[in-house]
């Protein structure tokens, strides 16, 4: 930092001629040739003068703080992979949290690196882009430093080693994959809108804290290293996404019913992919943190109310759909997970029935729900597999044609029957697993005609033929046996008894 | 408690990533390899980019050069994300260093008027083409194909504003009232005759669409003639005028420049040594926005007073070893 | 009323930070789980450089805050002397 003397400005006026007037007015190139991106949403900026920067950070300031960010956790790296840390995690089943991470969500940063150079270069006002700069290269941060956290555990458990090729083209990868993509390939200001703000600032707390305090219970040490580092660059994420949405919303009226609209989707879209999560926190972690639906009322129903009542005052009303969210937190983890048994032969991770222990716990936090509903197909299911008979589905299910997740999630107002839409366009039927994704359809329908869909792409042939152990094994690399299956009698289960001997 | 592991009895399933693997080897892989090689999405993709129907997401289209393997390019540096940050914070404390000492002894006031007015005239409106060059490696960043190549051009576009972020300190350090001389500077970008040829090249290069046009307008022509003239002339020239001191402050952009020139040489290496039709394609390149840069810098070191030859000889030397030179 | 939050790892630096906030913020509500430090306040919370300084002894930067902060909750007001959270309903 700098010596304080007399002549030192203050920081808004420093900042100032730090970021925003490096700019200048273009003379030799048109303003709208040297920023094509700024206004084929109808997004209407006025001046971007207005810009509130919320942190002033630069780069000197950056490079010192995160430079002492990575020296702590590289050394942590360092001690766990010198000292066989991986064998301080609660239960070898907890490992399956980590591979769901590393191919759903890594990749994910990757994406929102690309997609915050791309609005880095292409906003025109210096104060906006610039912060998006910062969380672009934040971004590649988290991705590096999660491959890098991974990369001792990858070397002991499957399901890790080919992340990137799988995120590509497993089946239920398409989820994350086509949310990200549908933000990445939206303009500026709905992609900032999408990530930076509903992400971001409305559900990160949802996916990060609960996730890294699993992590923590479960004796994962890089994972809570990386994640509340990571985290820290995220508060700055936040405040973009809050100052980003002010700042449309400000600078005209008009702005006010796109960006509802987009509002609107990105909470639904953002929820249907942490139905992940859900099923994460509630059947993944051997010792639990706390339940799914207690997770939605805290951070979002709690904190995302006190930011849409600060919204109101520029005509924005919570999004659509949101009280369907909130019946849906006492439903989407158990059924997430009952997908995921079903087809655990074609998951990179091990699936098992919850211990009767796990049950207790989730009678204990669903009353309502998991007693009535989820624990009797359980206890069938785990009848069967004792026989001998563990159920394996080996029928292709019918996915949603925007997020793609199977066709087996309840109506919101009848929990025991399948919630399920429908709507021709082009004189071609499409299949929807609510009334959020069908009017998201509706609104972009040449946008979600294009989706890459698992099963369609399988049926035809795309996916390296009809045959399905050819299809997991060879187009996924999905190992049989070692990356699949159930845990009990898995490959993870004995090694994890052999090593324990060992120590 | 510590417990006594008998590790030998706990081994490895494997050595590293199945795409590190294949690429070096079934062996224990470095940082920056599994950090940065085939972890970029490359099929499947979803939607076709709103704002460009033409380009997938991710598409080597994006420029007319072409690669059997876009990895091909590797940082000679090794660059990710905590090795580039760990190298810029070292770099950043040796200029704070630098920079504090500058103005605890009151370096600032012993500057000759005729220099002050030298780095006002000739330095400071360069803190306008740094800003340029940030957002042409941050485009680039979001257009190069590959990990590899798009996060060098990222650490190069935050290094770009970087130094416009120094520059600006050094204005407001030198100045008696903080703030004046970087708005004259900021004049003399907009209207001075000295400047214009230098903005042009700038407003120019921010429509160039092919990244590895832009990235060797920028990083190899622009840049590879500006810094050797900035560094070594003008510093000459400073001296010469009781402005000797201002080295202190400018020290940082050598370091920073030779460190930057490791990756532009390794990537137009590789770009041009993948094939004839690339070398072609540079060469062409090179020919245009190399007399362009000497026709827009030219001014700005009459300003100066000084020649531009010897920065010119540095750049064509450096293009002549990449074999990017066209001779007659 | 809406509730604002900051929540910083649960480090050194962190117990100092925590004790300023109080101090500053008589009604301010601090939580703790693992790893982490939470603390909430009804519309409005200010973390001021000075008590900060004079709790950790040494000279304290506001945005040194980035290092430790890992979520927060509100709109965020930041200068020289101080780093406040708010929600203007």
């Amino acid at each position: 930092m700098n010596a304080k003397t007399s002549k030192r400005l203050n920081m808004k006026e420093r900042y100032r001629i730090m970021t925003r007037d490096l700019g200048w007015e273009p003379s030799y190139q048109r303003y709208e040739d040297i920023f094509p991106q700024e206004s084929f949403e109808g997004i209407k900026i006025v001046d971007w003068d207005q810009w509130e920067d919320p942190f002033r950070l630069t780069m000197d300031n950056y490079w010192k703080f995160q430079a002492e960010k990575e020296r702590k956790l590289y050394a942590i790296f360092d001690a766990v992979s010198q000292n066989n840390g991986q064998m301080k995690i609660s239960d070898p089943r907890y490992l399956n949290a980590v591979k769901l991470f590393i191919t759903a969500v890594t990749p994910l940063e990757y994406n929102a690196y690309k997609g915050y150079a791309r609005v880095g270069r292409q906003f025109g006002g210096v104060g906006a882009r610039i912060a998006c700069q910062m969380q672009s290269i934040d971004e590649l941060r988290h991705t590096q430093t999660q491959i890098h956290a991974m990369s001792h555990y990858n070397k002991y458990f499957g399901g890790m080693h080919d992340f990137p090729h799988m995120f590509d083209r497993v089946w239920y990868l398409s989820v994350p994959k086509s949310f990200f993509e549908d933000a990445s390939t939206a303009g500026p200001f709905e992609f900032l809108t999408a990530i930076s703000f509903s992400f971001e600032y409305v559900l990160t707390n949802l996916l990060f804290l609960p996730f890294m305090s699993g992590a923590a219970y479960n004796g994962d040490m890089n994972t809570v290293t990386f994640g509340f580092s990571a985290q820290s660059d995220e508060a700055r994420h936040m405040t973009l996404g809050l100052e980003i949405i002010k700042f449309i919303l400000e600078q005209h009226e008009d702005n006010v019913p796109i960006v509802q609209q987009w509002l609107d989707k990105w909470l639904w879209r953002g929820y249907r992919l942490l139905s992940i999560v859900g099923m994460m926190m509630d059947y993944m972690l051997p010792n639990k943190v706390m339940s799914w639906a207690e997770a939605w009322t805290l951070y979002y129903e709690e904190a995302g109310g006190a930011l849409f009542k600060e919204l109101e005052r520029y005509g924005i009303r919570p999004p659509k759909y949101a009280d369907q969210t909130v019946i849906g937190k006492d439903h989407v983890s158990h059924q997430a997970w009952f997908i995921f048994y079903q087809y655990g032969h074609a998951t990179a991770f091990n699936t098992w029935i919850p211990t009767a222990k796990e049950m207790d716990w989730l009678s204990e936090k669903y009353p309502d729900t998991f007693d009535r509903l989820y624990r009797p197909r359980f206890e069938l299911l785990a009848e069967k597999a004792a026989k001998g008979e563990r159920f394996y589905n080996n029928t292709l299910p019918q996915l949603c044609q925007v997020c793609q997740i199977p066709l087996a999630i309840t109506e919101p107002d009848d929990d025991t029957l399948l919630s399920h839409r429908d709507t021709v366009h082009d004189g071609e039927r499409y299949h929807f697993c609510s009334d959020g994704c069908r009017d998201i359809f509706h609104h972009e329908p040449e946008k979600y005609v294009q989706a890459w869909l698992p099963v369609h792409q399988i049926l035809q042939g795309n996916c390296g033929g009809a045959d399905m152990a050819k299809v997991i094994g060879d187009y996924y690399r999905i190992e049989m046996g070692e990356d699949n299956l159930d845990f009990e009698g898995s490959a993870e289960q004995r090694r994890w008894a052999a090593w324990k001997q060992a120590v | 408690m510590s417990v006594e592991i008998k590790t030998a009895e706990i081994t490895p399933v494997r050595q590293t990533y199945g795409h590190t693997k294949r690429r070096f080897g079934d062996k224990p892989a470095t940082r920056y390899q599994e950090a940065s090689f085939d972890i970029q999405p490359t099929t499947n993709f979803h939607y076709r980019p709103m704002f460009d129907e033409h380009h997938e997401l991710y598409d080597t289209g994006y420029t007319l050069l072409t690669m059997e393997d876009w990895y091909a390019f590797s940082d000679p540096r090794q660059f990710y994300y905590g090795a580039w940050v760990a190298a810029r914070a070292k770099l950043q404390e040796s200029t704070e260093t630098n920079f504090a000492f500058f103005e605890k002894r009151d370096l600032g006031n012993r500057l000759s008027d005729e220099a002050r007015r030298l780095v006002t005239r000739c330095l400071l409106p360069l803190r306008h083409a740094e800003l340029g060059a940030n957002m042409n490696n941050v485009g680039i960043a979001a257009n190069a194909y590959g990990t590899t190549l798009s996060q060098a051009h990222m650490y190069h576009g935050m290094d770009r504003l970087a130094v416009a972020q120094y520059l600006s300190r050094i204005g407001l350090l030198i100045d008696d009232t903080p703030g004046l001389l970087l708005a004259e500077a900021k004049s003399l970008w907009m209207d001075d005759p000295a400047w214009q040829g230098v903005r042009r090249y700038v407003e120019d290069s921010l429509v160039v669409e092919d990244w590895a046009e832009l990235s060797l307008a920028q990083n190899l022509i622009f840049d590879g003639l500006l810094y050797p003239f900035l560094l070594e002339s003008l510093d000459e020239r400073l001296l010469d005028i009781g402005g000797g001191d201002i080295a202190i402050l400018t020290d940082f952009m050598g370091d920073w420049f030779k460190d930057g020139s490791r990756f532009i040489d390794a990537l137009f290496k590789t770009l041009a040594g993948e094939s004839e039709a690339n070398r072609t394609q540079l060469t062409r390149w090179v020919a245009h926005w190399r007399s362009r840069a000497v026709e827009a810098l030219t001014p700005v070191a009459i300003e100066a007073g000084i020649e531009l030859d010897a920065a010119l000889a540095v750049l064509d030397k450096r293009l002549a070893k990449l074999g990017l030179l066209e001779t007659h | 009323m809406s509730r604002v939050f900051i929540a910083l790892q649960d480090n050194e630096n962190a117990r100092f930070i925590v004790e300023a906030i109080s101090e500053d913020n008589p009604g301010a509500e601090v939580k703790h789980s693992p790893a982490m430090i939470r603390v909430e306040a009804d519309d409005r919370l200010t973390i001021r450089r000075e008590t900060v300084e004079e709790k950790l002894g040494r000279d304290w930067d506001t945005q040194e805050l980035q290092v430790d902060m890992i979520s927060i909750g509100g709109n965020v007001d930041e200068d020289d002397d101080s780093f406040t959270l708010y929600w203007n309903t």
